[in-house]
């Protein structure tokens, strides 16, 4: 056979043929429920098409002038018109519902799914898992837990696609939006940008490295930076100087922070909110469009002054914070002029 | 009932003597025309002009994609490549291509009128065009522009320092002059029907461009007012999508895709008027279902205004505002496949011919259909989220956009040709390009469906080797695809002074518009008709008297 084609072009094809030829890899639990989808939709539409197709063919030959001199004028009929309206909005509405219920899985997180930061800037991903491990342009990731990504960009839209997985998601700048999978194979996968974010939209690429829960430890304990991104946020809350006011003292200047997240919250705008990442996020950076019930705006914006990171590390810290302890130990150390310790090999926020 | 086909003798055919061509002479007096049929031939060449652009940087695209690197022109090039492709064809060839040629030959004569209700604010609205036009060329000689054609906030109005703002008075400028060909072609349908021609007796080419001017109207102002606000982000910082200032990135999409979803049916809509007029007249059959045909065009523009949000059913918004706007979009679909059926049938018991614009015109009914269906696959929420973003989405709309309007547009131009212009093209050289077009078509955006689910995104300068083969295949398929476009570039231009006189109505159709001379005179009608027949009436055709010519 290779005798008759250009050797170039036979290498293409065997090269295709054997590596990911028109299907790629499922490497996630929602994956093969997603290829599900896409082929009932690929052999009812290819029906359709198919029967659309035979139908003009079919009148283009058998009504052809040569055949058919004479052609009948017809008006129409209702019956056929209600036909073609009641069969393909069937099929529409069967896969408007069968669409619904994989969105609601792929989008809606599982309770117990552990959560990595990411934070998308042109051109790079940055991954932030809760250990303090820092990665660029990948994402380690066991099998068999469910992964929760938190994103936000720094600068412009991008997204957060991972073919294999066949998830994807928007990150956009100023808000979280978060993603979910369940890796089921070993192995290496991409991770493309999808939005056009600028110059290097295509260079901001990487991988997904899906490793066996015993390999993802050891990947953990080597690859820590040392401190995790709630003591990151430690540091940063004492050096921004929110535990002057949010000490958790009846006299505080602003509330309490302990347990905090995951509440439900009375505004002084008589509105309720949650406590997500995304509320904390904006409150610390809007403070005055998020006003508690029963205090008063005198917190000031920290627009520009914390980065998105830096922000993750607060969120988290937040997040972890359980009592005032520790929020009170920190005040001691910045009232006593002593900088918090300096650990080796940490990286600075 | 049954009609009998005979074809006109065209050997006997002659030039009218007097008709709307040499009625004046001298460039100024097409410039300064107030004649429909001269403003159209105007927009005819100049959207042939920016097609040819849009085209070049299209084979630029592919080009660079044939191999995996980044090889033939930088990163910057590329992005300002694909860029210049989506607005040239869009705003400048795809949104004007049939209302503003076609439809402003023939729908006028159509409805029976002299001319449009307003003739000066047709004429407005080339110029509005050209200067559109002359921007955005004036930006791609500045150093080109990047945003791509979705103008995405902040990358478009903060991280670039191409000429945005130049390309975005461009389209701001371009979109008042489908906004007045919209307005002029709805006072025109309402105002200025012969007497005798009901809504019901309008050919259905009057009833999609009436559908498409609606959305002319109601959408191209919330274009403007986004692309403003882009510009005022740019210049002077007001943050209406600025997070850091209290706004909202997603809103510049909500604003967006307001109009250039409908955009969609504006550019399809016209399409599927000259779709219904092409298949009635090579099958000799009145279309079938003319009411469910018309009121689906209707359906479509009404629908097609509140679908705008499947653009962004991974960027965030609440997941039950995807599910109302996954449920209209499949909604949507449902008059379109109600068309396409329609338009099946009425070949049904016909007695068909295979002219070029026929051919073009069967091409339509399968891309379209493929395209279609696969919008079926984006509007299904948990199948967009794989797909969106990929070249998936892009084959998805090359397939209606190209395979459908791109298809449709030549189908009319063959189909109108000898009107326009009173002369026949060759007939063989134009099925030929008809089906290298077809081939061509299928070659290039074929292999991006199964590349777009393989997960390779979207505007992606280099890509993973292993998409390699699948990008081959499609560049071939663009270098067939361009000579299809080039053939009737050619032997349209050659037809214009060698082409077999035409006659008044060589297809034998039943349209007003075949019932006068070919070219028409400057005012269409020496008497205007009165209307006594439905449309596609080939039984008042075939006992017709003498057609009235003048000359």
């Amino acid at each position: 056979m290779q005798h008759f084609i250009s050797p170039v072009l036979w290498q293409f094809l065997t090269h295709w043929l054997t590596s990911s030829a028109i299907w790629p890899k499922q490497a996630s639990t929602v994956a093969p429920w997603v290829d599900a989808l896409y082929l009932s939709l690929c052999l009812v539409t290819g029906t359709g098409i198919i029967f659309v197709v035979a139908l003009i063919v079919g009148f283009a030959v058998r009504y052809r002038k040569e055949a058919h001199p004479n052609a009948v004028q017809i008006e129409g009929s209702t019956l056929l018109e209600a036909t073609w309206t009641i069969i393909p909005l069937a099929f529409f509405l069967f896969f408007f519902v069968w669409g619904a219920w994989l969105y609601f899985r792929i989008y809606n997180p599982p309770a117990d799914a552990m959560n990595i930061y990411v934070v998308g800037k042109q051109w790079m991903w940055k991954a932030e898992h809760p250990g303090g491990q820092h990665e660029i342009n990948q994402l380690h990731v066991p099998t068999g837990r469910n992964v929760q990504l938190t994103m936000i960009s720094q600068d412009v839209f991008h997204s957060y696609s991972l073919p294999e997985f066949r998830v994807k998601r928007e990150v956009i700048p100023g808000r979280y939006t978060t993603v979910w999978f369940n890796a089921t194979t070993p192995g290496t996968y991409h991770l493309f940008c999808s939005q056009y974010c600028g110059t290097l939209h295509s260079g901001m690429v990487g991988d997904v490295v899906v490793m066996t829960p015993e390999d993802y430890q050891e990947w953990l304990k080597s690859s820590t930076s040392g401190m995790s991104l709630a003591q990151n946020g430690e540091r940063i809350f004492a050096s921004m100087g929110c535990n002057q006011c949010h000490t958790g003292d009846a006299a505080a200047r602003g509330p309490n922070l302990a347990g905090i997240h995951g509440t439900k919250l009375q505004m002084e705008n008589g509105t309720t909110q949650v406590v997500t990442d995304g509320f904390l996020r904006d409150a610390i950076l809007n403070p005055s469009a998020h006003v508690p019930a029963g205090w008063k705006p005198i917190m000031p914006t920290y627009q520009g002054q914390i980065s998105e990171e830096g922000l993750i590390d607060l969120v988290e810290y937040i997040k972890s914070l359980k009592t005032n302890y520790r929020v009170q130990q920190t005040l001691m150390t910045t009232e006593s002029n002593q900088a918090a310790p300096n650990a080796e090999g940490t990286v600075k926020p | 009932m049954s009609t009998i086909v005979t074809l006109p003798d065209q050997t006997t055919a002659k030039l009218p003597k007097r008709n709307y061509i040499n009625n004046e002479h001298g460039l100024m007096s097409w410039l300064l025309t107030g004649d429909h049929k001269r403003i159209a031939m105007l927009y005819l060449v100049s959207i042939t002009f920016f097609f040819l652009l849009g085209g070049f940087f299209a084979g630029m695209v592919r080009l660079e994609l044939l191999t995996p690197q980044g090889d033939l022109m930088s990163a910057d090039t590329y992005n300002k490549m694909f860029t210049m492709h989506g607005i040239v064809m869009i705003f400048l060839f795809l949104v004007p291509s049939v209302p503003a040629t076609l439809g402003n030959f023939v729908l006028p004569i159509m409805i029976g009128a002299k001319d449009l209700a307003f003739p000066k604010i047709n004429l407005l609205s080339w110029y509005l065009y050209m200067a559109g036009g002359i921007f955005t060329i004036a930006a791609l000689v500045l150093g080109g522009v990047d945003t791509g054609w979705t103008f995405t906030t902040p990358l478009s109005t903060h991280y670039l320092n191409t000429h945005v703002v130049t390309t975005a008075t461009a389209i701001f400028v371009a979109g008042f002059s489908s906004i007045f060909t919209g307005l002029n072609f709805i006072v025109t349908i309402h105002r200025m029907r012969a007497p005798g021609m009901t809504w019901f007796r309008l050919p259905l080419f009057i009833w999609s461009q009436y559908a498409a001017s609606i959305l002319m109207v109601l959408g191209t102002p919330v274009l403007a007012i986004s692309i403003v606000l882009v510009a005022l982000e740019r210049t002077i910082g007001i943050g209406v999508f600025d997070p850091t200032k209290g706004g909202d990135p997603l809103l510049f999409q909500h604003l967006f895709w307001f109009y250039s979803h409908p955009a969609v049916y504006i550019m399809i809509l016209p399409g599927m008027g000259v779709i219904s007029e092409v298949i009635s007249t090579f099958s000799r059959k009145r279309v079938f279902g003319y009411t469910a045909v018309a009121f689906s065009s209707v359906a479509i523009a009404l629908f097609g205004m509140f679908v705008w949000a499947h653009h962004m059913f991974i960027m965030g918004i609440s997941n039950y505002s995807a599910l109302v706007f996954s449920l209209l979009s499949m909604l949507v679909a449902v008059p379109s496949a109600i068309k396409v059926f329609n338009w099946g049938f009425t070949m049904q018991k016909g007695s068909i011919t295979f002219e070029t614009p026929m051919l073009y015109a069967m091409g339509f009914l399968g891309l379209f259909a493929i395209g279609g269906v696969t919008g079926i696959f984006l509007a299904a929420l948990g199948m967009d989220i794989m797909l969106t973003e990929t070249y998936f989405i892009v084959a998805h709309f090359h397939f209606v956009m190209v395979g459908g309007m791109l298809m449709a547009f030549l189908s009319g131009l063959h189909f109108w040709w000898p009107k326009m212009t009173g002369r026949m093209y060759p007939e063989s050289l134009s099925k030929f390009a008809a089906v290298v077009t077809f081939v061509g078509f299928v070659l290039t955006f074929f292999p991006q469906f199964l590349v777009g689910y393989l997960g390779m995104p979207r505007r992606y300068h280099a890509y993973p080797a292993e998409y390699q083969v699948l990008n081959v295949l499609s560049t071939a398929g663009a270098t067939v695809l361009g000579i299809g476009y080039m053939l009737p570039i050619l032997y349209l231009g050659w037809s214009l002074k060698y082409g077999a006189i035409a006659g008044n109505n060589p297809w034998q159709a039943t349209g007003l518009e075949w019932q006068i001379q070919s070219p028409p005179l400057t005012e269409n009608f020496v008497e205007i008709p009165i209307v006594e027949q439905e449309a596609y009436d080939y039984e008042w055709l075939a006992h017709q008297k003498e057609v009235t010519t003048v000359g």
